[in-house]
């Protein structure tokens, strides 16, 4: 702390720094930032990690394969099944296990669902830090369905530890398909009246339209991928460039949108929550018979070597790295967590910017703490 | 005279999207049927959770206090966190020693909810209860023996 200070040049009278959480409502957790302010136009900033480490990746090591899966749903829990996915992913390449169709399909709507409920919160969340209150009721009243199908079937409403190496820990429940056709019927409804509370207000235009750039070039240097980094442009949709699960058997658009801007980055978002729908519309009836757990060993262990897998969370490349010596935990893991790019890239996208917007194209990152710190 | 127009456009205009908003929450004011308030507190008579809801682990007992732990530990073996723990003891049934169950202790406060352990008993002993209201005022009541006093293995 002391060295920042003394790193930081305030050679103006009105220069000044400026503590941005720990504890801070539109942080979204416990992120700190250290603003250096002329004014209220942004310098520079530091963000300061490691408020919610819980060295996860170090627990990993002591933990077997089946038991790291429901850690993974502590990094961005917004996308705890996108997480876990990853991880059992991993176990059955290195095992050349082949799961059943079913499974497949199953993994591949709960992400779906997933990456809707997070979006929705999200957007609430958005609104909210905007100054739109109303977002927040709107969007966690429709967020709500999905977590009472995640609930019915999983037992889980936001940690659901669904997945599980070899296939799924228990079987869809009888009610799955008829709730997640009603709870689509409703989404469609609602989703225009979004557009028409935020979408399109003038208010909010003005604050996302052209402020947070983030060009191309700096979306790759930095890594900041998933609808962020497509907001600039770059095609980076891992279940385009490397379909896992059912994505290669369903037709869906990469959203792609040149603006680089706060709004283009919004825009993503709710164009794929439709995407989204339009996915699981496509599989929910089609959803194989089949077995939904493959016999697996009562001890994993993997083979010795190394392996990395990635998946599409709901807001960017996860990607997780194992060294593995044969036994049955991992010599070595490492998690290779979106929110810790996009962060990354919150300084060059805010220099020159007001303190106000900093809010703004922070909340348009849609960064979640703990999947930073780990 | 260009740009007077262009600010009257964007008063105008900017207005427009403000009543569209509007529309949405006027139309939720006058139709309170659409609202999901859920009155939590009040409800928790008819609060009904799911089937497969994870509350605490509990060990099925019959209506004879006998349960089906054999004590064979793959549950604690199962657990990532080292919250359940499983006390055997010896006893000496017709002349033979035989390991049955002392203690099955179960630390709630250390649990993450996994459903490892439910999932890996070898007799399907183990089970996640309805409950939802977790609160104590201590952390040690946290700590449960979830094996009844003089409760006896199941034939």
């Amino acid at each position: 702390m002391a060295d920042a200070i003394a790193n930081i040049d305030l050679d103006k009278e009105e220069d000044y720094l400026l503590n941005l959480g720990p504890q801070h409502p539109s942080t979204h957790g416990v992120l700190r930032l250290l603003v250096n302010l002329r004014g209220e136009v942004v310098k520079d900033l530091k963000p300061y990690c490691g408020y919610i480490h819980r060295g996860i990746e170090k627990m990993c090591e002591r933990n077997t394969y089946p038991q790291i899966v429901h850690l993974t749903d502590r990094l961005d829990y917004l996308s705890a099944h996108q997480n876990n996915e990853a991880v059992c992913l991993l176990v059955e390449k290195a095992l050349g296990v082949e799961v059943s169709d079913r499974v497949k399909y199953v993994r591949t709507i709960m992400s779906e669902l997933s990456r809707i409920a997070s979006h929705l919160l999200w957007w609430s969340a958005f609104g909210m830090d905007l100054g739109a209150l109303t977002t927040f009721f709107y969007g966690l009243r429709d967020r709500e369905l999905i977590l009472d199908i995640f609930e019915e079937t999983t037992g889980g409403r936001l940690l659901q530890s669904y997945n599980c190496p070899g296939g799924l820990m228990y079987d869809i429940h009888p009610n799955f398909q008829k709730r997640v056709k009603e709870c689509l019927v409703h989404l469609k409804k609602k989703l225009p009246e979004y557009d028409k509370l935020l979408s399109g207000n003038v208010i909010f235009m003005n604050r996302a339209q052209g402020v947070g750039i983030l060009s191309k070039e700096d979306a790759i240097s930095f890594g900041v991928t998933g609808p962020s980094g497509r907001g600039s442009g770059w095609a980076c949709d891992i279940r385009k460039m490397e379909p896992y699960s059912a994505y290669d058997k369903v037709q869906f658009k990469e959203i792609v949108r040149s603006e680089c801007d706060s709004y283009a980055r919004y825009m993503n978002r709710m164009d794929e929550l439709w995407e989204s729908i339009s996915i699981i519309e496509q599989l929910i009836d089609a959803i194989p018979e089949g077995e939904y757990q493959t016999k697996m060993k009562p001890v994993i262990k993997l083979p010795e070597g190394q392996y990395y897998q990635r998946v599409e969370s709901s807001r960017g490349e996860f990607g997780v790295f194992v060294e593995s010596r044969g036994e049955k935990n991992p010599y070595r893991i490492k998690f290779r967590s979106p929110n810790f790019a996009n962060l990354s890239a919150l300084d060059h996208m805010t220099r020159g910017q007001k303190i106000a917007d900093l809010i703004a194209i922070m909340g348009s990152l849609d960064l979640v703490i703990p999947d930073i710190d780990r | 005279m260009n740009a007077i127009v262009e600010y009257i456009k964007d008063v105008f205009g900017g207005m427009k999207s403000l009543l569209t908003g509007m529309t949405v929450t006027v139309k939720y004011f006058f139709s309170p049927g659409e609202i999901v308030t859920q009155q939590y507190p009040e409800n928790r008579d008819t609060l009904k959770m799911f089937d497969r809801f994870k509350g605490n682990v509990y060990m099925i007992h019959n209506d004879q206090n006998q349960h089906g732990c054999t004590a064979c530990g793959i549950c604690e073996m199962n657990c990532p966190n080292g919250s359940i723990e499983v006390i055997a003891k010896q006893v000496v049934v017709d002349e033979k020693k035989k390991k049955v169950l002392d203690k099955h202790i179960y630390r709630m406060g250390m649990c993450t909810f996994c459903g490892l352990c439910v999932k890996a008993c070898p007799t399907k002993t183990l089970a996640f209860g309805q409950e939802y209201e977790n609160s104590v005022y201590k952390r040690s009541n946290l700590t449960r023996i979830l094996n009844k006093p003089n409760s006896t293995l199941a034939n």
